[in-house]
């Protein structure tokens, strides 16, 4: 990689879905770039598109889905121009995923030592299987699993739930990739679980110094783990930050409202939790302007219309895309 | 593991019983005898009925069958091959070994075309190669053996004589083709269908979409990690099917003129050789059975979460 190419540059990524109904714009041009050793968090709720550009990076989009425009670049190679046969090499070896359900993730019929070993092996094939079967106990144990040669012999039902996702999470990274997408990782997990598995990553991040996309709904996790927040709604990057910047100064009124129906420490009792009202966005039929103007309480005439431009709101490339900025912006100028 | 199948081998020694108890109930709730003929007079039919033991009460002939089988003595033919040990003409005459040999060399088709054949057209889905995979499995459920049978044996036998057309004791591999071929259609198509319709099933799990993420083959993902998962039926229908198809399809060895287990049951049945039919039925029970028990073992082999014994995983 040389010093002036960036780790991850997502630019106009486009996803688009062609159902029967029509074609749905799942995700609709965003753009963020990812630094080496940095974890950012993509947060929106369901059907804002944060899985689906999780899969077009690393491969995984299946019909209908299709990316229209746009580009990935990951060291400074554009992965979208990959053959199939190169985005194999490079999914599991250079970016990793893990995901949602820990339960129905690992393939029940093989045992965990076979599945672990098979991800290490499919992609080094002059590794021999006995230094397989070393790495996969040695990434057991690096996951806090006790007694790894003897799980290595068992079935994915002889695990709990927090143990399958640390062995997901063992399987991800037994080729050392260079990121790891987690889709959700911890949302199926009970709550003390969650916790673990959190901690676990955030010090795996640390030890081996690699990316992580951390695609969630659950805020309290951003502000566990991560560095950098885009704050996804309907297929579009909405807010971008530092976590602080996201948290102490959102400027976008979605983030806002996120932020603002979410329970508190300091929450004084009785006080209520002030929803989002309305409803998602239908994205077979998305508005003409801004995604979130139909409820978005400060909505102006021209967001109706127009989609909004995104814009640097602050300091470390703080970005908001709102017309009230360019509002905001006018009104200072003059 | 052993216990199981021991328990489970005692289980079938009182199925069997009860199997032999049924047919030969129902053998002789037909009226008439096996000797009646239309120049017997009644006294010879009484005469023979006293040689073979038909006069005495239903319940004594029905012991004495039961403590012959457990003798290995499986009686004596009535009428077809008149004296002939039943034991002799199943399995030393080479009837058995015939519909066996057929019948495994059928399965073993069956399920190498077949569960592929089911792979590819859930991977192609509503591609082309799925639905004219579609149409193939359909008609090939559809259409009855004697006319595929038949078409085999005028086309590729009489008009093109590529292959024999009488089969006889499969002294040729060439013999082997056609009987091989009308046997094992159905079951492939069926498999075939099965394996589709399970395949689609698996191919949507989350641990497939985990393989892919690791960057397995498209080969390895199919015949590794979908394939295992989706043989639970298949292996289901295998059972009961390759006993069926081992001890003979009738129509096939009739059309080739094989003479198998599976015409000869039939006929036993028209000639009413009271011993020959309980010896086959025990026969096609037992192998039922034991296909039963093999499937339930494979399942454990297959899916290590089935648990054979309650409480046992």
């Amino acid at each position: 990689m040389k010093n002036n190419e960036k780790f991850l540059e997502v630019r106009d990524l486009r996803v688009s879905f062609f159902t029967h109904a029509g074609e749905v714009k799942a995700v609709d041009g965003i753009s963020y770039d990812l630094g080496e050793h940095e974890v950012m968090g993509i947060v929106g709720e369901s059907g804002s598109g944060k899985s689906v550009e999780a899969y077009s990076i690393i491969g995984l989009l299946q019909n209908p889905g299709r990316v229209i425009g746009g580009s990935v670049k990951f060291m400074g190679e554009d992965v979208l121009a990959y053959s199939e046969e190169q985005k194999r090499e490079f999914r599991g070896n250079k970016v990793s995923m893990i995901f949602q359900n820990p339960m129905t993730c690992l393939n029940p019929v093989y045992t965990i030592g076979n599945q672990l070993m098979e991800a290490l092996l499919c992609h080094n094939k002059d590794v021999t299987r006995k230094a397989a079967y070393d790495r996969a106990v040695e990434m057991l144990e690096l996951v806090g699993i006790n007694n790894a040669r003897k799980r290595m012999k068992q079935y994915p039902h002889e695990f709990s739930g927090g143990m399958r996702q640390r062995a997901m999470i063992a399987m991800a990274l037994i080729c050392s990739p260079k990121l790891l997408i987690a889709d959700e990782p911890t949302t199926a997990l009970d709550v003390t679980i969650q916790a673990q598995i959190l901690e676990l990553m955030k010090d795996i991040q640390r030890k081996t110094g690699m990316s992580i996309i951390f695609i969630t709904h659950n805020l309290g996790v951003v502000a566990e783990i991560c560095d950098r927040v885009s704050v996804m709604y309907a297929g579009h990057i909405v807010e971008q930050g530092n976590v602080n910047d996201i948290f102490y100064r959102p400027k976008h009124p979605y983030t806002e409202g996120l932020l603002r129906s979410m329970p508190r420490v300091d929450t004084k009792e009785r006080e209520r939790l002030i929803p989002i009202e309305g409803t998602p966005v239908d994205l077979l039929n998305p508005p003409k302007g801004c995604p979130f103007a139909p409820r978005c309480e400060k909505c102006l005439k021209v967001c109706l219309e127009h989609k909004p431009p995104f814009l640097q709101v602050g300091e470390d490339a703080h970005g908001s895309a709102c017309w009230l900025h360019v509002k905001e912006m006018k009104e200072a100028g003059e | 593991m052993l216990s199981y199948v021991a328990k489970r081998i005692g289980v079938s020694v009182l199925t069997l019983l009860l199997i032999i108890c049924i047919t030969f109930l129902l053998m002789n709730a037909v009226p008439g005898s096996p000797f009646m003929t239309e120049k017997s007079t009644p006294e010879m039919i009484a005469m023979a009925e006293a040689k073979y033991g038909l006069d005495k009460p239903l319940i004594v002939q029905l012991w004495n069958y039961i403590k012959g089988y457990f003798q290995g003595d499986m009686g004596v033919s009535l009428k077809m091959q008149k004296g002939t040990d039943v034991t002799t003409i199943i399995f030393r005459e080479g009837k058995f070994v015939l519909s066996f040999k057929l019948g495994v060399w059928a399965v073993l088709l069956a399920v190498i075309v077949g569960v592929p054949l089911g792979c590819i057209a859930a991977y192609n889905r509503g591609s082309w190669i799925d639905s004219v995979l579609r149409v193939m499995t359909t008609v090939g459920v559809a259409i009855p053996s004697f006319v595929l049978c038949s078409l085999l044996l005028i086309y590729c036998g009489v008009k093109w004589e590529l292959l024999p057309v009488i089969s006889g004791s499969l002294t040729d591999w060439k013999a082997y083709i056609a009987p091989v071929i009308g046997l094992s259609f159905y079951p492939m198509c069926y498999i075939a269908k099965l394996t589709r319709t399970s395949m689609l099933d698996a191919i949507n799990q989350d641990y497939i979409r985990t393989a892919r993420a690791k960057g397995l083959k498209t080969g390895r993902i199919i015949f590794k990690h979908a394939l295992r998962n989706c043989l639970i039926p298949v292996i289901t229908y295998l059972g009961p099917m390759t006993a069926g198809i081992i001890t003979g399809g009738f129509v096939v060895e009739q059309t080739f003129q094989i003479p198998g287990l599976g015409k000869y049951f039939i006929s036993s049945i028209l000639n009413r050789d009271y011993p020959i039919i309980m010896g086959t039925t025990v026969v096609l029970a037992a192998l039922v059975i034991m296909m039963n028990l093999i499937v339930d073992i494979t399942y454990k082999l297959v899916d290590p979460r089935i648990s054979l014994i309650k409480g046992d995983s």
